[in-house]
């Protein structure tokens, strides 16, 4: 089998940067390989409205978002294969499984990497206890609750304040559930203000910050989970232990990157992103093999999502086309005070799609401080932010015209006032 | 239905599976009656899968005996029953100088008790085999005929193998009596009573309260409960052989293993508890598996932690396997105290019992009988051309459920339909190894509980992470009861 | 006078806003940082409105449940009347995105959509 451009995954990542791709060239020959039964990934379960903002203007919900991408694809010309799971990925080569055509290789001019994450399991938690039933990551909960139409359970501890738990929160309480706590391990929640409020405060459930879960009981299926207070090295403190009695514990405590087909693919991780190290237009250590979404790096917002994978879509366009990699300096981008990380991690400016977008996330939060960009030690940007907190993704835009003469070097750094 | 068979045997753990094939050659009729839903749901299922050479065990005992006897025994079995089993040889570690007596008691311990090919490495030689062992290391003992096995394959093969031989499993079936009446006896259970000429006792941390129902001489079993934690299969090669401490009177410590499956396994605690049906993990039991894992083993990444669990160990206070008839209880045969080495072992007491029951109810061997028995087809272990002509014919073994182990439909199928087949989602979990990757079945629990509903024939929210009231999900959205 | 507090939702400041009210007018509006934390703050001491999202029965589909959106947001002391109505309904596939399963959705006057197609079965 052959194809111009390979993109593994059909989620909000892989099909932006397939329409982009067939945009940008309408000659080129794409294909998605998706692994699940339906294209959209984790958008078909987020039924809840508020996606599309940045991208259509207006409030959508997650399938309608789905939907308006998958819409296109007809038009564009770009193919998809259903079911499949892709087993090893390389920059001219592709390896998938599927029931119809049992184990094939798609030959490829450039391979896009839009796998998603996945949530960080009650496993790789350490959390103490039994191992009864009714124990969910938000996310499994959400699919057997949105999708398959299953109750997960009646009385409902959840243990993290991501966004997912929280609308988790509030879809098993109009579904009758009652959702009795969720506990936060840190002093502040990693979710989105809108949805603490529109989906906690709205059903006066109680949010506790700095609480963990301890443990949990019940032989078959979960009969109490006990909480504690944790002190700042997020240890709990003795004697704050309560038992709550609940059927269900649900647990949004991270995604990780699902980055396993890249690293045995050998393409070069970057640690605090658990994504690959890119540059600027998405293109991983392996040429050829370019990566976006929340494989990436996650990202709290699927506009951005799309919006990034628009550019690694293009971007593999060109690549497919022209073959050069450009010629010009590389600047590299990195993360100084307060930044957790940057990407992409080097830019040519040379390849630049339009303005240079550099995401990172935050350490910590920081109140009334500032965002400053450094060219070689020289101050460029210094610009004022009422609050950063490691929930909200931030980004600089630089001009093109900017980067000129490129420097070799740019730093992000948060500095509080 | 006729209640009545020549031999009863209590647990479907490793122990009774084991007893079951060995029996099962000889022309008899065998019940095994388990509390749990499925074979290997107790101490079988919560252990460090480890094939151990026999140089822990005091000469002369039965512990010795069974487990040289059993890790002979081992390959050809797995060959036999299509078991998962690497020797990769294992390493006790000395950090000590001064505990360097304890390396030598223990490679004349393993002489006596006839381990073959032992050696003491020293600090160099370690290092080479094992590139990341602690640098504190001194020198280690090592035993190339210990190796690492598929826990639950071993139990669940067993089974399956006395099952085609014509053994009967009643399973969710607890014991709540047993008396002699005339020349045989009477097992009460929770469901049935059934008779039979003789008992085997192989009820792991219950074996004690069996026993005490029938006997004058009383047992006492302490359930020692053992945390784990297994992290991620990228670590694959981190480490490559067993590595143990040095021992102490509460077992063989923590070990660092990588698993049959590429996993590295890092475990166990020993603490004594008094329930023996429920085994939850401790912080500070993960505490104590992290700080034992480092002092052997430099550098191990212990937050690719994927999940964390705990098994209970049947210490009887002996320190002793109880393999015999049972003191005034003829016809009724214990298999008590249980504990490490009784993976290794099982083959070794299964041959044991069978011959002890055999002898006492005068069977003979059956003319035919069938000792091979297939695990369930993995089309990502079968070469291309095969795997291709597999799913040619069964598109189902082309469809992937659980992503991080590659599992497909096609596997859980065979996990479902086969002899004594999966009746949960732990019970495909055992079977196939769909949910026990990275993301433990975030992704594929869903899709397994459909293939389960579907094949078994029941509404999805009666499907069971693992039996009795263990729901899954509890009723549909939009329920209008 | 009644003083009732809200955490403002525009931004992760999360603002605590104190709106003190007398009757229906809005006498004082304390906590903000910024003019769109004001607004928020009367709109939401007014009229509080939210969009409802879940799911509808299926008939003869592909699935068995449709996922659905109030067209419009409904006032929010009405959500859970929504739900009940929500619960009641069901519909016939192929259900495209946009089709309407209620048309006036707990007396809100506001419609209930499917927001997912589902071909039939």
């Amino acid at each position: 089998m052959k194809a111009d451009i390979v993109i593994v995954g059909g989620g909000p990542a892989g099909l932006a940067a397939a329409i982009a791709a067939a945009k940008e060239d309408n000659t080129l020959d794409i294909l998605i390989l998706e692994r699940d039964h339906e294209l959209g990934g984790i958008l078909n379960q987020c039924i809840h409205n508020g996606f599309g903002l940045h991208t259509f203007n207006e409030e959508l919900t997650g399938p309608e978002y789905a939907a308006r991408f998958e819409a296109q694809l007809d038009d564009l010309g770009i193919r998809y294969m259903l079911d499949t799971m892709v087993l090893d990925v390389a920059s001219d080569s592709v390896t998938a499984v599927n029931g119809k055509e049992g184990v094939f290789n798609v030959d490829c001019g450039a391979v896009v990497l839009c796998m998603g994450c996945r949530e960080r399991p009650r496993g790789a938690l350490n959390i103490p206890g039994l191992r009864p039933a009714g124990v969910f990551t938000a996310g499994t909960a959400q699919r057997l609750v949105n999708i398959e139409g299953y109750m997960p359970g009646k009385e409902v501890v959840i243990l993290g304040s991501g966004d997912i738990g929280l609308i988790m929160a509030r879809r098993m309480t109009l579904e009758g559930a009652k959702v009795k706590a969720v506990c936060e391990l840190m002093p502040y929640s990693g979710g989105l203000k809108r949805n603490i409020v529109q989906c906690l405060d709205d059903f006066e459930i109680p949010l506790l910050l700095s609480h963990t879960v301890v443990d949990i009981k019940g032989k078959e299926r979960v009969s109490s989970v006990v909480i504690a207070e944790v002190d700042e090295r997020s240890k709990p403190i003795p004697g704050t232990e309560q038992e709550i009695s609940c059927d269900t514990l649900l647990l949004s405590c991270g995604l990780i990157p699902e980055n396993e087909l890249s690293r045995e693919a050998g393409v070069e991780i970057n640690p605090a992103t658990n994504g690959p190290v890119v540059n600027e237009s998405f293109e991983t250590s392996i040429p050829g093999v370019f990566a976006c979404g929340n494989v990436l790096h996650v990202h709290d917002l699927v506009d951005y999502v799309s919006e990034e994978s628009g550019r690694a879509g293009r971007a593999a366009a060109r690549y497919v086309k022209n073959r050069g990699n450009g010629s010009g300096p590389v600047i590299k981008v990195k993360n100084g005070a307060g930044v957790r990380y940057t990407v992409p991690s080097t830019v040519r400016t040379s390849e630049l799609d339009g303005d240079l977008v550099i995401r990172f996330r935050s350490g910590g939060v920081y109140r009334d401080s500032y965002i400053d960009v450094l060219f070689d030690g020289v101050n460029k940007m210094h610009r004022r932010k009422p609050i950063i907190t490691p929930g909200e993704m931030e980004q600089v835009i630089l001009k093109k015209e900017d980067l000129e003469p490129a420097p070799s070097e740019i730093l992000i750094s948060i500095a509080e006032k | 239905m006729d209640n009545s068979f020549d031999v009863i045997i209590i647990g479907a753990g490793v122990t009774g599976c084991a007893v079951a094939r060995e029996l099962s050659r000889y022309d008899c009729s065998v019940l095994v009656i388990e509390k749990d839903e499925d074979v290997c749901c107790g101490t079988s299922k919560a252990n460090s899968g480890i094939v151990h050479a026999g140089y822990d065990a005091k000469p002369g005992t039965l512990k010795a005996k069974m487990n040289i006897r059993g890790n002979e025994m081992m390959t050809s079995l797995c060959e036999e029953l299509d078991i998962p089993f690497k020797k990769i040889g294992s390493l006790v570690v000395c950090t000590d100088e001064a505990n360097r007596g304890g390396i030598e008691d223990l490679y004349q311990r393993g002489i006596a008790n006839g381990v073959p090919g032992l050696e003491i490495l020293e600090k160099d030689e370690l290092r080479e085999i094992e590139p990341n062992i602690s640098d504190d290391a001194v020198c280690a003992l090592y035993a190339p005929t210990a190796g690492v096995i598929c826990p639950f394959r071993l139990n669940a093969a067993l089974g399956e193998c006395a099952e085609q031989n014509g053994v009967v499993f009643r399973f969710d079936t607890k014991v709540i009596g047993i008396r002699r009446t005339d020349d045989s006896w009477t097992v009460v259970t929770d469901k049935d009573t059934y008779m039979a000429r003789a008992v085997v006792n192989a009820a792991g941390c219950h074996a004690d309260e069996l026993h005490n129902l029938v006997s004058d001489t009383k047992y006492h079993i302490t359930p020692r409960r053992g945390d784990y934690m297994l992290l991620d299969r990228s670590l694959d090669g981190f480490v490559k052989h067993v590595i143990f401490p040095q021992p102490t009177k509460m077992g063989k410590g923590i070990l660092v293993t990588p698993t049959v499956h590429g996993n590295t396994l890092v475990g166990p605690t020993a603490i004594d508890t008094d329930d023996k049906d429920e085994a939850p993990v401790t912080s500070e039991g993960l505490s104590k598996v992290q700080e034992g894992a480092i002092k052997n083993v430099k550098g191990l990444p212990l937050k690719q932690v994927i999940t964390g669990f705990s098994g209970l160990r049947a210490h009887e206070d002996g320190g002793e396997f109880i393999l015999e008839e049972a003191s005034g209880c003829p016809g009724f045969f214990d298999c008590v105290g249980i504990e490490s080495p009784g993976l290794t072992a099982c083959p070794a007491i299964g041959e044991y019992m069978a011959l002890l029951v055999s002898e006492k109810l005068c069977l003979v061997k059956k003319d035919s009988w069938n000792g091979i028995c297939r695990d369930v087809i993995k089309p990502f272990e079968l070469p291309a051309e095969k795997r291709a002509a597999l799913i040619k014919e069964h598109p189902e073994y082309g469809r992937i459920i659980c992503r991080c182990e590659t599992i497909t439909e096609g596997e859980i199928i065979d996990s479902i339909r086969r002899p004594l087949g999966a009746k949960s989602l732990d019970g495909v979990k055992r079977r196939t190894r769909a949910g026990m990757g990275r993301c433990q079945g975030g992704f594929c629990s869903p899709r397994v509980m459909e293939i389960l509903s579907r094949e078994l024939g029941l509404p999805l929210d009666s499907i069971t992470k693992s039996g009795g009231d263990s729901h899954i999900v509890l009723g549909r959205t939009k329920d209008e009861g | 006078m009644e003083k009732r507090e809200l955490t403002c939702i525009n931004c992760p400041m999360g603002c605590r806003i104190t709106v003190t009210m007398e009757g229906d007018d809005i006498i004082a509006v304390e906590g903000n940082t910024c003019k769109r934390g004001y607004l928020y703050a009367c709109n939401e001491v007014r009229t509080p409105v939210r969009t409802v999202t879940s799911t509808v029965r299926v008939e003869g589909g592909v699935s068995d449940r449709v996922s659905c959106k109030t067209k419009e947001p409904v006032p929010k002391i009405k959500v859970f009347e929504v739900m009940e109505a929500i619960n009641k309904a069901s519909c016939k596939a192929p259900v495209a995105i946009g089709d309407v399963l209620i048309e006036d959705c707990a007396g809100t006057g506001i419609p209930v959509v499917a927001t997912k197609a589902v071909s039939p079965a």
